[in-house]
């Protein structure tokens, strides 16, 4: 474990990454008491720029909303819609892959087109006719990332089952008399963590891309302060007012930019042999 | 005397920190010369593969040069610049490797890959190269070359590959040929063609061989000089014979002491009523369709075989790679499912067993891995894995870890080895929680696939007596599975012989190494390489 942590933080652009996602986290938890008010209430008049009246660092939208306070409440949003998802795809797609690839044969034909079916699909269309169907809400936004972003789990975690499914410790377990599930949960399964955890911090990424692109169409939940909202909201009127898109788009990449550069992190430390040398 | 082609003096070089040890190689000096062979023996981790590899120029990153030198055609190699040593590499000094299969280009012609040598070195026209790679492929004795030189690696057997890799090592005419575990991976038999294949060309061509290997049967067959490494350092070293018969080392003594001896210890006839387990019958075929439009490819694994182990008796299963000795340890304890045939153990037939019963059923017959790296789950605490399978069979946790101390206590090692990870234990102590695993169900029979084969013949030595003592104590019944007739000869009371999925002969194992019947069985005692200092 203390490996662990020491490569993953000799990694520059991995410690990069954690120290963005802690300022995150920690505006998600903190920042909705400094700003307690609704970040839909309009406060000033509408198209203030930054940094012009005291309290207002970003200025205004459109509507005379503060910028900085949608900010924040959006952070939260984002990371509970990234982490949830994620999560819930995890669900779905680490058990699809673990049985087909320790089934194998039939049930990994049937388990592996299901899989394809929902991959022949182009994900960002069938997440908004989900969401579209569903209503917008934060559950439905959450349902349709998961329902797109499970594929590539399964794939993974089937692929990394079948190779250690053959390994002799498998073997051993079926020799001395263990059951199916046991062997997947407790040989099996505990050896493909590794990968998954670095597949699961760019899904995060992902995740937080896809649910900015449905509220920037309008799709988002209609309560809740979003980026991908703000930078909707604020495009017909870029030129004239910059900072209503700037400053969401601008959190968006620097999120996704340092999950990325955690998982690449992620991936270097749990994957020692396959490190690049540096 | 002649001048060494090559001389290395007080090589030392680093290994990365944190290693277990400062010195990969330590000041290790010796000569090669022309028409000579030098072996390299030592066991895994002596630092016999980095001389090779530093002779190639071929050390990782990570590995530093402290010290020393390696002249060879009045230069400095450890100095010289990555062009120098592209230039010499193939045309000088040449290298065969351990694994034939992973060292050949899977996607070119064999003719091909033969005559890239002299296309790397700007050598000859096309055509030529077409007839030197032809050639060559006749001298390293590869049968019918015409055809051979348009195949592909994986059309080739391990022995052809091998000669295949002799033939692109020997292109350029080196004056030096690096061969690092060349016959490792092969069979006896092959092992035995290739040995002598490398001892005619060097003498033909008058090249200095520098031959890594552990096997002292190896080293007796053709080595004209041996040094000793442990490691890092040379213990001991001289000419062959010298080496061979009057050790002066201690290690040396103990690695010629640990080959087991051809000979088999005189054992008791067993009762040959109520044996422990009966197979009769047993058949399996692995079909692989290779496409929609190929016909499907049969190999059959077993053909009806038929074989008994008495109670308290080691019975051997010796053959070749692909004679189907493993898939009967697979099917015996029921890895793999049987095409026909039954497995009676105390009574009730193994093979018909299915669900909860088969289960419960599998504690009467236990199996003991081959790769002591890959048998044992990275993530599970020794004392879990040992304890894992009685408490699949119900005993309670806490009862099942006190048996777990007890067990790695019989088996050797310190109880408090149940709460450590199995990356902090060597080969031989995996090994041993490996057999302790397998015995923490109480087995009426042990299947052992190729046990010891991963393992030095030190520590080869130390499990085949704690298997023997173990047997002998538990009142158990082993099936012996092994390549290494040596091997057979020292454990078992009766041994098999199997050749593409039949058993063709099955005697004693003093009556099998005296009067052998089958041609088979006498080719396969013929090839292998004498320990004893010829």
């Amino acid at each position: 474990m203390k490996t662990f942590w020491r490569n993953l933080l000799r990694n520059r652009g991995a410690a990069l990454g954690l120290v963005v996602l802690a300022v995150v986290l920690v505006v998600a938890i903190a920042g909705p008491m400094l700003f307690p008010n609704s970040p839909w209430r309009m406060v000033q008049r509408p198209f203030l720029p930054p940094m012009t009246v005291p309290g207002f660092l970003l200025g205004t939208d459109a509507l005379g909303r503060d910028v900085t306070a949608g900010l924040i409440h959006g952070a939260r949003v984002s990371l509970i819609v990234g982490l949830v998802s994620t999560l819930a795809a995890l669900a779905i797609g680490v058990p699809i892959g673990a049985m087909a690839g320790y089934f194998g044969g039939r049930a990994d034909d049937a388990l592996m087109r299901f899989t394809e079916f929902f991959q022949t699909i182009p994900s960002f269309a069938l997440a908004i006719v989900l969401v579209a169907i569903l209503q917008p809400s934060i559950y439905s936004i959450v349902g349709a990332i998961a329902i797109v972003s499970w594929p590539p789990v399964a794939r993974l975690v089937r692929g990394e089952v079948l190779s250690l499914r053959a390994q002799e410790y498998v073997q051993a377990a079926i020799v001395t008399g263990h059951g199916h599930g046991w062997i997947i949960w407790r040989e099996i399964l505990p050896n493909t963590l590794s990968p998954v955890i670095v597949l699961a911090s760019l899904m995060v990424a992902t995740a937080i891309l896809l649910e900015s692109s449905l509220s920037f169409l309008g799709l988002g939940d209609p309560n809740l302060m979003s980026w991908g909202y703000m930078v909707g909201a604020g495009r017909t009127v870029m030129r004239q007012a910059w900072w209503i898109t700037v400053f969401p788009g601008f959190a968006i990449l620097l999120t996704v930019l340092a999950l990325n550069l955690i998982g690449e992190g992620l991936n270097d430390a749990l994957n020692p042999r396959l490190a690049r040398e540096r | 005397m002649a001048e060494p082609v090559v001389s290395i003096r007080d090589l030392t070089l680093d290994l990365p920190l944190g290693g277990d040890r400062v010195h990969a190689v330590d000041g290790v000096s010796f000569d090669l010369m022309p028409g000579r062979i030098l072996c390299v023996v030592g066991e895994s981790g002596s630092g016999k593969s980095m001389c090779a590899h530093a002779l190639m120029g071929l050390l990782p990153s990570a590995i530093k040069v402290m010290g020393g030198e390696i002249r060879f055609d009045g230069r400095d190699l450890l100095k010289q610049d990555a062009a120098a040593w592209a230039d010499l590499r193939g045309r000088r000094i040449a290298m065969i490797f351990q694994e034939p299969m992973t060292a050949l280009n899977p996607l070119m012609r064999i003719g091909d890959q033969i005559a890239e040598m002299f296309e790397a070195h700007g050598l000859l026209t096309p055509a030529e190269r077409r007839a030197r790679a032809l050639a060559l492929a006749a001298e390293v004795g590869l049968p019918d070359p015409e055809r051979i030189i348009r195949a592909y690696p994986h059309q080739l057997s391990g022995g052809q590959r091998q000669r295949a890799m002799i033939a692109m090592a020997l292109a350029l005419e080196p004056a030096v040929l690096v061969a690092d575990e060349p016959t490792t991976a092969l069979d006896v038999t092959t092992q035995a063609q290739i040995l002598r294949l490398i001892a005619e060309l060097q003498v033909r061509r008058n090249m200095a061989v520098m031959f890594i290997t552990h096997d002292f049967g190896v080293v007796s067959r053709i080595a004209d000089e041996v040094v000793v490494l442990q490691h890092g350092r040379v213990v001991e070293q001289g000419a062959a014979d010298a080496v061979l018969t009057r050790p002066t080392h201690p290690y040396t003594q103990a690695l010629l002491a640990a080959v087991p001896s051809l000979e088999p210890p005189p054992r008791m006839p067993l009762p040959a009523e109520n044996p422990a387990v009966e197979v009769t019958g047993l058949s399996k075929t692995y079909v692989s369709s290779a496409g929609w439009f190929r016909p499907k490819r049969r190999v059959a694994a077993a053909r009806d075989v038929a074989f008994a182990i008495r109670r308290g008796e080691t019975l051997g299963l010796v053959g070749e790679s692909g004679s189907g000795k493993s898939s009967i340890a697979r099917l015996l304890v029921r890895l793999i499912e049987p095409d026909a045939g039954a497995i009676r153990v105390g009574g009730s037939d193994f093979a018909a067993c299915t669900g909860p019963a088969l289960r419960m059923a599998r504690q009467r017959i236990q199996m003991v891995f081959q790769d002591p790296f890959a048998s044992l789950n990275p993530r599970r605490k020794v004392g879990r894995i040992i304890a894992d399978g009685p408490v699949a069979h119900g005993v309670a946790p806490d009862a099942a870890l006190a048996r777990a101390r007890d067990l790695l206590q019989l088996v050797g090692l310190d109880a408090g080895a149940i709460d450590r990870f199995p990356h902090e234990f060597s080969g031989g102590q995996r090994q041993r929680i490996g057999i302790a695993r397998a015995l923490a169900l109480e087995p009426e029979v042990l299947v052992a696939d190729e046990p010891v084969s991963a393992l030095d013949v030190s520590v080869q030595a130390q499990v085949l007596r704690l298997l023997e003592d173990l047997k002998a104590r538990l009142g158990l019944s082993m099936l012996f599975i092994t390549h290494d007739l040596r091997v057979a000869a020292q454990i078992c009371d009766r041994i098999a012989v199997m050749r593409k999925g039949e058993i063709v002969e099955l005697k004693t194992a003093a009556e099998l190494f005296a009067r052998p019947e089958h041609p088979y069985t006498r080719e396969l005692l013929a090839a292998v390489p004498s320990g004893e200092a010829a």
